[in-house]
């Protein structure tokens, strides 16, 4: 290898020779010492046989033995829903619109924050169909809500479920035009406030509209412990009083028919007496929340964080091998460019990690989901671009952690000091977070401020506001969004080589 | 000093070797660079971790469930892993400067030289656990009760008067101090520090993981038998019934991985060439 010192600017087209001959180097210097290989084979296995152990199930056996697993009602969009709710309903076909006045909302035991009640247009009768509806909430005013995620505040300060009564009412309007429904709401029924328009693809002809209830459970925490908290819930109902209620359209009216929508519980139903209609429903219409029981898709990549131990022990001892019996002296020698040394290692780890975690990844997955549907558990769906984000952004986080590792190597020159730093740092967080050592609070913080912020990568669900759930790290939601984990674990892994290089080039050898 | 001690050697004269392999290494210990920062750091981060958890711990639901003492002391978790790194250096930095000819030359009694680096180890970690559990303590007693968890929930009052606290206390130094013996006894099997910092946080923190996806009963096993899961059973001063091993018996588990892991490590060191 030629030692001069090449003053050839680096090529748009990349790697020049030198830099090629480095890398080679130092990847003949990875493959040549066994256990570091048997190393990156063990951090790819162990996350499979993590996901072999998992024996959570769901689901009830039936008295003539018969296992009946868990399931959950699936949205327009794909996504798990929650559709149970009690409506008086009548078909509605073509274009139309139905108008009430609302004049009281009321909850047993109690009005919950995310009691509903109002006017919705819904494709069909089924769980999980697309609708519209324009409500007044126990606590949050008058929203439109839509297909299950979409969720409008009305502008303005709006009607709350204490204020409206038969002397100040709530008028709610909901106007169907080929596939969209325009929501508005008023306080006199003349003058009318537009609260959103939205477009329900593949809307059939002939559509239910009607008056609906429905209130989510209860929730109070009777008991908080450091491995959770225990909470006694109960089942909750809305009713919702509606008059003066008119279903414009190009075909005659029909007779009201009250509708179980899903499982609204029992003692639902409405009552019409002289024009007036009394609704009362129990569940929620809503996104699927953990609350369901419902398994998300990074649960098969659990064992990712024992793959990640293996591969920070192989990354620390690739540099701060380097230190032991001067080696490092013979590598500066035939590449005096320090910088350039640390990235053709920071190169080869990187690689080598990242297709080690990813083979890991990529068999786990299917594995984990046939063993967990196997034993009753329902995946919950996600895109086909969620499901890659997780897998390979899992692969990344790794590579990334090692990396980061590399670069604590380089820094502290120490293996037990490098390896420890790296663990504590990526590992120990996500552990005390997710597996509820730490109470959720003190959780989110270490998942927002360290780097094991990167393993918001494997959030594959959605948490809503318009939800109340435990959204927690043990549940699988993160307190930042996946990419901003992921640009944390980075920052960090930048800041280290940053620290690594000037080190790198201002100590002796 | 002759290099093949005759197996009658006197009692007195194995005496006075140990006495000055003890010496020996106290020395080590006392001279190495970093020893004193090293320990200071792990007393540092525990009452770190643990200040974090009691600030972010609160306690609103009638039935509290929270273990003050296990809040104050969860700085055992991260604190730990410093001790790991001294208990594997204490050996494997030897093996890494080949130092290790020297003190075997000095003393050829192999067994005698693990043992020391035991003892000085142990009474190093055990001022370091007392500092580090004292000061987690302190933290605990000032804000914990002022969260809504202490006497006034029914709960333990954070006072080494109270039994169960005083057991945490004494227990956590205690496996504190046998986690520095099972990195020191991993490090001479292994002779290698990377492989056995690597092995020893993995056994520290891979069994709550495997716990966790392996169900409730399947779980409880793992946890019985993982070195910190078992453990740290040890800082439990309320929900005892509910514990998957009791407080001592989890202790012991921890002390039965460390005797292995010492006894494993003297093997190694009399069977193979330095």
């Amino acid at each position: 290898m030629s030692t001069t010192t090449r003053t050839r600017p680096a090529t748009a087209r990349g790697l020049d020779d030198s830099f090629r001959a480095l890398v080679r180097a130092e990847w003949t210097k990875f493959r040549t010492v066994r256990g570091w290989v048997i190393g990156m084979l063990i951090a790819a296995l162990v996350t499979v046989v993590i996901v072999l152990l998992d024996h959570s199930s769901c689901g009830i056996v039936t008295p003539n033995g018969a296992p009946v697993g868990c399931s959950a009602t699936i949205g327009p969009a794909g996504e798990a829903v929650t559709d149970d709710f009690y409506f008086a309903a009548q078909p509605l076909t073509g274009n139309g619109s139905l108008t009430a006045r609302l004049t009281a909302l009321t909850g047993q035991p109690s009005l919950g924050s995310w009691a509903k009640g109002g006017i919705i247009m819904k494709a069909s009768t089924r769980p999980g169909s697309a609708y519209a509806a324009i409500m007044l909430t126990g606590t949050q005013g008058v929203r439109m809500q839509y297909d299950y995620t979409g969720d409008i505040a009305a502008p303005g300060k709006t009607a709350q479920a204490g204020s409206v009564s038969a002397a100040t009412p709530l008028w709610l309007r909901l106007v169907r035009s080929g596939d969209s429904v325009t929501g508005y709401e008023s306080a006199d029924g003349t003058a009318w406030t537009t609260v959103g328009t939205v477009t329900l693809a593949g809307l059939p002809g002939t559509i239910q509209a009607g008056l609906f209830a429905t209130s989510p459970g209860t929730s109070r925490i009777t008991s908080e412990s450091i491995t959770g908290t225990s909470s006694s819930g109960g089942i909750a109902y809305a009713t919702a009083v509606l008059d003066h209620v008119s279903l414009a359209s190009s075909q005659p009216a029909g007779p009201w028919r009250g509708v179980a929508v899903g499982r609204p519980g029992p003692g639902t139903g409405f009552r019409h007496s002289g024009g007036r209609f009394a609704v009362t429903g129990s569940g929620d219409i809503a996104p699927g929340s953990p609350n369901d029981g419902g398994t998300p898709v990074e649960r098969t990549l659990f064992g990712a964080v024992a793959g990640l131990i293996t591969l920070i022990v192989v990354a620390v001892m690739f540099m701060t091998a380097e230190y032991r019996r001067g080696l490092l002296r013979v590598s500066l020698a035939a590449s005096p460019r320090r910088g350039r040394l640390l990235a053709a290692k920071a190169l080869v780890i990187g690689s080598v990690s990242f297709a080690a975690a990813l083979a890991g990844g990529l068999a786990s997955v299917p594995l984990g989901e046939w063993l967990l549907r196997s034993n009753g558990n329902f995946i919950l769906p996600a895109s086909g671009l969620t499901q890659a984000r997780v897998i390979v952004g899992t692969a990344a986080i790794l590579a990334i952690a090692a990396l980061f590792a590399l670069a604590l190597g380089a820094i502290m020159r120490s293996t037990a000091g490098a390896i420890t730093t790296a663990i504590v740092t990526t590992v120990l967080p996500y552990l005390l977070a997710t597996t509820m050592v730490l109470p959720a609070g003190a959780g989110d913080w270490l998942l927002a401020l360290t780097p094991a912020a990167g393993f918001a990568i494997q959030q594959s669900q959605t948490a809503y506001p318009q939800v109340i759930a435990s959204y927690t790290p043990g549940n699988g939601y993160y307190p930042l969004a996946p990419w901003a984990g992921f640009a944390v674990l980075c920052g960090y892994a930048i800041a280290a080589f940053a620290l690594a290089l000037v080190l790198l080039r201002r100590r002796d050898a | 000093m002759t290099a093949l001690a005759p197996r009658e050697a006197s009692r007195a004269r194995t005496a006075s070797t140990a006495g000055a392999t003890l010496q020996a290494e106290w020395t080590k210990a006392r001279t190495a660079p970093g020893t004193f920062w090293l320990l200071l750091a792990g007393a540092g981060l525990t009452v770190a971790l643990g200040l974090l958890a009691d600030a972010a711990t609160r306690c609103q639901a009638a039935a509290c469930a929270i273990d003050p003492a296990k809040t104050a002391l969860i700085g055992v978790y991260l604190g730990q892993a410093v001790i790991v790194i001294a208990g594997v250096s204490a050996i494997g930095g030897e093996y890494g400067n080949r130092m290790i000819l020297t003190t075997l030359t000095a003393t050829p009694r192999r067994s005698i030289v693990l043992l020391a680096k035991a003892v000085i180890l142990a009474g190093l970690v055990a001022v370091t656990g007392v500092v580090a559990v004292g000061g987690s303590l302190l933290a605990g007693r000032l804000i914990l009760p002022g969260h809504g968890i202490g006497p006034a929930r029914g709960l333990p009052p954070l006072s080494l008067g109270d039994d169960a606290v005083l057991r945490a206390a004494i227990g956590t130094v205690l496996y504190l101090v046998l986690i520095a013996l099972l990195s020191l006894g991993t490090a001479a099997t292994t002779r290698d520090t990377a492989t056995a910092t690597g092995t020893v946080l993995a056994l520290l923190y891979l069994f709550p993981i495997i716990a966790a996806v392996a169900g409730a009963q399947a779980g409880r096993h793992v946890q019985q038998v993982g070195p910190m899961t078992a453990g740290l059973a040890i800082q439990a001063t309320i929900g005892l019934r509910d514990l998957p091993i009791g407080p001592w018996a989890g202790l012991g588990v921890l002390a039965a991985w460390a005797a292995g892991a010492l006894i494993a490590g003297a093997a190694s060191l009399r069977s193979r060439d330095a």
